[in-house]
Formats: structure tokens, sequence, C-alpha cells
């Protein structure tokens, strides 16, 4: 009972860092029709920044968790404003591409700033310990983990489908011209979609730092996790994106426990699993089946 | 006349690229083997995203298990170097069939992401079946023997190699253009120009879209037969799908409009990293800048931006 248990906190707290990660990408695409390939480098460069300003700067844990992905949407203000509003109006092909550049240019740049080395963030003191819960000991951390994700959920929810924001967003994902026919700034609309997607990675990085070692390949696997989680869950789709993420942290919590030997496999035989039956993904909808 | 034009430096070209090895130092040969060799495998992934519109991030699943395949054989079965080519195509069309029947029913977007996973999944399938393909470390340590159809070739000699590959490439280019040129290659330009009209037409797009996909894995499996004696190993990384991205970006950077714009890529993207990390580590970095101008100013790829100038200084 008490692997059981842990495998299944364990499962929560990594799908619910998944869903943050995730549904900032959702969000992006649903709102702005492109897929954000550099989405995982602005997670990356969220963890990167907490290290700076925890192990560098002297700065508090909880500093660097409002402080980071501030930095980080600001930047992506920086990116919408210079590279992407090329090519907003074109193919879906070209923003993968140049979204791809973008990450390419983050990647490396983190590189040439940090290192190749590895860097590691200790979790602030409040949250070093364990506690015992369902039979089995458990970080603390990973508690924290997941009140924050669920927090980030209710917190979405209630932006969403209680505010005027959530509204205008909805109405420019719907309808842009309409939208900017009833007087809403697209523009802006946009760019601060962008940042909001860029500053929800930057906080999944933040809060992914203490978990696991920084490298400059962390953001290349937590793409692949994400798009994972977005096919599994329906592309644009909000409660799909935590189904998804709860599947995946599901495969990698359980996987990761009883068959270590194919984990690496797991997460991709459950998503050949759900396209073969619903290649929209389980909460999708569109015809393009 | 624009065409004699074109044929004369076509022409140049081929001479030059059969006189490498008389001309240029043993650098410059490998150098050359690699542009060809990636020059095909970028060629191979255009068919699917400059003719028929699917942008694949996962293209190096082929590659990669073309160069494996041909590792294995030369390993356990030591059989003659075309053979071995054979069964990389073989195993690779395979892959495509597999991979392509989940993915070319979905559209660009979901494609892009499912290519990418599957792509992924025969990477971790590589990393940790150790007994197989000896997990992190890859398959190196076999010895091309002969060459097959009775010819006598010390293919350990790059020089030797260089011209294998640029034989074989040349044929493998003659059969993919024939592919491009055919009624099938139309096709494949009007379903990435409209799907939905060619659906109308009476036309199965899905089982078009499979062929073009397991077509373009054939020969990304020859492309990576032809790489595993070139660098001695099969590892990973063949697999990974940064290595999926490297076509991408030839086609993208030589033209995705045009059949050769892809090798001039290759030969680009080949040459560029050649030169800068003689100065700076940071090739990526440059990279990432080129692709990010190309994509917004250049969208036609170098090849195509040549040939609007050459239009437009003739007019």
């Amino acid at each position: 009972m008490s692997g059981i248990g842990a495998a299944l906190l364990n499962s929560l707290d990594i799908g619910l860092l998944l869903f943050i990660i995730a549904v900032g990408l959702n969000i992006v695409f649903g709102v702005l029709n492109i897929i954000n390939f550099a989405h995982g480098a602005l997670y990356m460069l969220g963890a990167y920044l907490a290290f700076t300003l925890i192990n560098i700067a002297g700065m508090p844990f909880w500093a660097a968790l409002i402080l980071a992905p501030i930095g980080v949407a600001i930047l992506a203000v920086i990116i919408d404003r210079v590279l992407l509003r090329f090519i907003y109006s074109r193919d879906v092909a070209d923003s993968l591409l140049l979204t791809f550049a973008i990450l390419l240019i983050i990647n490396e740049s983190v590189r040439m700033i940090w290192g190749s080395g590895i860097h590691v963030v200790q979790p602030p003191d409040l949250l070093s310990g364990s506690v015992r819960l369902l039979g089995s000991s458990v970080a603390t951390y990973s508690l924290f983990v997941i009140v924050i994700g669920l927090l980030l959920l209710a917190g979405l929810w209630y932006l969403f489908n209680r505010t005027r924001v959530g509204r205008i967003m909805r109405a420019a994902a719907l309808d842009r011209d309409m939208a900017e026919a009833l007087c809403i700034n697209t523009r802006l609309v946009v760019t601060g979609v962008f940042a909001f997607g860029a500053w929800l990675a930057a906080v999944g990085g933040v809060m992914a730092a203490p978990m696991r070692a920084l490298d400059p390949g962390m953001g290349d696997k937590i793409i692949i996790e994400s798009f994972i989680v977005v096919v599994i869950g329906g592309l644009g789709s909000f409660p799909g994106a935590l189904l998804g993420a709860i599947i995946l942290g599901l495969i990698h919590g359980f996987g990761g426990r009883y068959l270590p030997e194919v984990n690496l496999l797991l997460p991709f035989v459950g998503m050949a699993l759900v396209l073969l039956f619903k290649p929209n993904g389980i909460m999708g909808k569109g015809a393009n089946a | 006349m624009k065409t004699k034009v074109l044929m004369a430096i076509l022409a140049v070209v081929i001479a030059g690229l059969i006189a490498v090895p008389w001309i240029a130092s043993y650098f410059y040969v490998f150098i050359f083997t690699e542009i060809l060799i990636l020059g095909l495998f970028a060629a191979s992934f255009n068919l699917i995203f400059g003719y028929t519109g699917m942008l694949s991030f996962g293209h190096a699943a082929f590659f990669g298990i073309g160069a494996y395949a041909t590792a294995l054989v030369l390993i356990h079965l030591e059989w003659p170097f075309l053979a071995c080519l054979l069964v990389s195509m073989g195993a690779s069309a395979l892959l495509a069939l597999m991979i392509g029947f989940l993915s070319v029913r979905l559209n660009e977007v979901y494609f892009a992401m499912l290519t990418l996973a599957f792509g992924m999944m025969v990477f971790a399938i590589a990393y940790q079946w150790r007994s197989v393909t000896n997990g992190s470390d890859g398959l190196a340590g076999f010895t091309l023997g002969s060459f097959g159809l009775g010819l006598d070739l010390t293919l350990g000699n790059p020089s030797v190699y260089y011209h294998v590959v640029l034989g074989i490439v040349a044929i493998a280019s003659i059969v993919l253009y024939l592919i491009c040129r055919s009624s099938f290659g139309m096709i494949l330009k009007a379903i990435r120009q409209n799907p939905e009209r060619v659906s109308f037409a009476g036309l199965n797009v899905r089982t078009y879209r499979l062929v073009a996909f397991v077509i373009a894995g054939i020969f990304a499996g020859l492309a990576g037969g032809l790489i595993a004696p070139f660098l001695r190993v099969a590892s990973p990384e063949l697999l990974h799908w940064s290595m999926s991205a490297e076509p991408i970006l030839m086609a993208i950077l030589g033209g995705t409009g045009f059949f050769l714009g892809p090798f001039i890529g290759s030969a680009a993207f080949v040459l560029l990293e050649t030169w800068i990390t003689t100065y700076t580590e940071s090739w990526m970095l440059v990279l990432g800048i080129i692709l990010a101008l190309m994509v917004i100013f250049f969208r036609k790829g170098l090849l195509g931006t040549a040939i609007d100038w050459w239009m437009e200084v003739k007019k």
C-alpha cells in the first residue's frame, strides 16, 4: 500500500507541474494559433534565472518564484514584438520554424551564460523536510508543488470563466476580426497572451528547479513531455491539458517505480494508444480526423 | 537560354563533385561525403515538407534506423554493402508505415507534434534496448566488407567511399526527382495547396500522404545506411530530435520549393558549421539567428532567392 500511495503522490506532483507548463503552451495555441516550440526553453530560462537569483544574488526562494517568471515574461514581450509579429498572419509551419529558431538561440545563450554543467537549487528550509502521509514519507516539496498546481488551476479557471480579461482572450481566440470590431486591442491581447504563456512556463521552471538538476537540455525534455500532454488531452482544451498531465504523471509515477527498464518508452505508448481511439485527444474537439 | 545556363552550371557542379578527391584535401573529402549524405536526407524530408506540406519533426527516426540496420547487418551477418543498404531501406519503410499510419491523418500541428513524439519513442528504444543497440554508446567496431555486384572496391578508403556515396546519392536523387515530377508528385503538390479540393476530386488524400511519408522514410533510411560506415558508429544521437531538425533547417536554408534546394541547404549548413566552429563554439546560436532571418525575410531559401534575383537581373 505504501508503495502505491507514494507512487500516487509522486504522479500527482509530476502531473501538476506538467499541467502548469503544458497549459501555457495550450493557451498560446488556443488564442494565437501558434505552437510555441520555444516553450520548453522559456521553462528552462525560468529555472536558470531562479538559480541566479537564489545562489548568486542570495535571494530567498520565494522572491525568485515571483521575480524569475516576470523576467521571462518581459523577454517574451520582446520576442513577440521583435520576431513573432512577422508571422502571425502566416502558415502554422512558419510559427513552428520561427519558435524553433528562438529555441536554438535561447538554448545556446543559456549554455554560454551558465555553462553546460549541472546546477542545483536547494528547496527553501520550510519545504526541505518530509512528512508522513498515506503510510509513507513524502517530501514536503512535493506537497508544495501539488498545492501550487491546484491554486494555479483554480486561478486559471476563474480567469477564463469569471473575468473580463478571460472573456476578451476567449473572444480573440474565437474570432480575431470580430474582437477587433468590438474595440478590443487584439495586438495587446496577442502580446499579453504570449507573455502569460511564457510566465506559466517559467513558473513551472522555478518550481521544478529544486526537484531536478539544471542543465541546458532540460527545456528540450519538457517540450516533448508538454507535446505528449496536449496530444493526449486535446490541443487547445483546458481540461484536456489537466487530464493529459495527470495521465502522463501517472505513467511516470508508476512506470518509473514498477517498469524501470521501459520507462522512457511508456509515455509514447500511452500517447499512441490514445490516438488510436481518439485522434484528437481525449478532450479534443474539431474535425481534423 | 535559361535552361542552357542552368544545365551548364549543373554539369560543372557534377564534374566538380566527381573531381573532389583529386583536387581537395582529405578533410574536404569527408566534408563533401557528409554534405551528400545529409543532402539526400534533407531531400527525402522535402518530399513530405516542401511537396506535400507535412512538417515532420521525427524524420531522424528513419535516418537512424537505417544507420542501425546497416550496422547490425555488418556486425552479425557481414553481408555486402549494397545488401546492407537494402535492409536499411526495408527497415525504414516498415517503420515509416507504422508511424505514418498513425500520423498522416492528422492536421499539420498534430502531425508535427506526433512525429516528434514517435521519433523520440524510437530514440528511447535505441537508448534502453541495450542488448541489441548497446545503449548510449551505440554500435561501433564493424568493418565494411565487399560492395556487392562482384565489384572489387576498398570501401575503407575515404576517396573510394566518397565516390560510392556520390554514385548512390545521384541515383537516389534521380529516382526522387522522377517521383516528384510524376503525376504522383503533382498530386502531392496539389495536396499541399488544397487538400480539400484534392479530396473532392475523388482522391484519397490520406493514402497519398502515407505513400509519400513511406517513400521519404525509405530514402532517409538509405541516407542512414550510408552514414553509419562513414561515422563508423550508429549511435542514439542519429535518432534524437535535434537530428530531425537538421533536414528541416537544410530544406529551409536551400529552399523548399525546389528539388535541389535541400542539397544546396545541406552544403551551406555543413560548410557554415565547419567554418563557424573554427571561430566560436556557439554554432547553434548562429544557426538559430540564420533560421529566424530566413523564415521571416527569405522564405524561399537561398536557391529561391537566387533564382528570383536572376530573373530580376534578366528583365
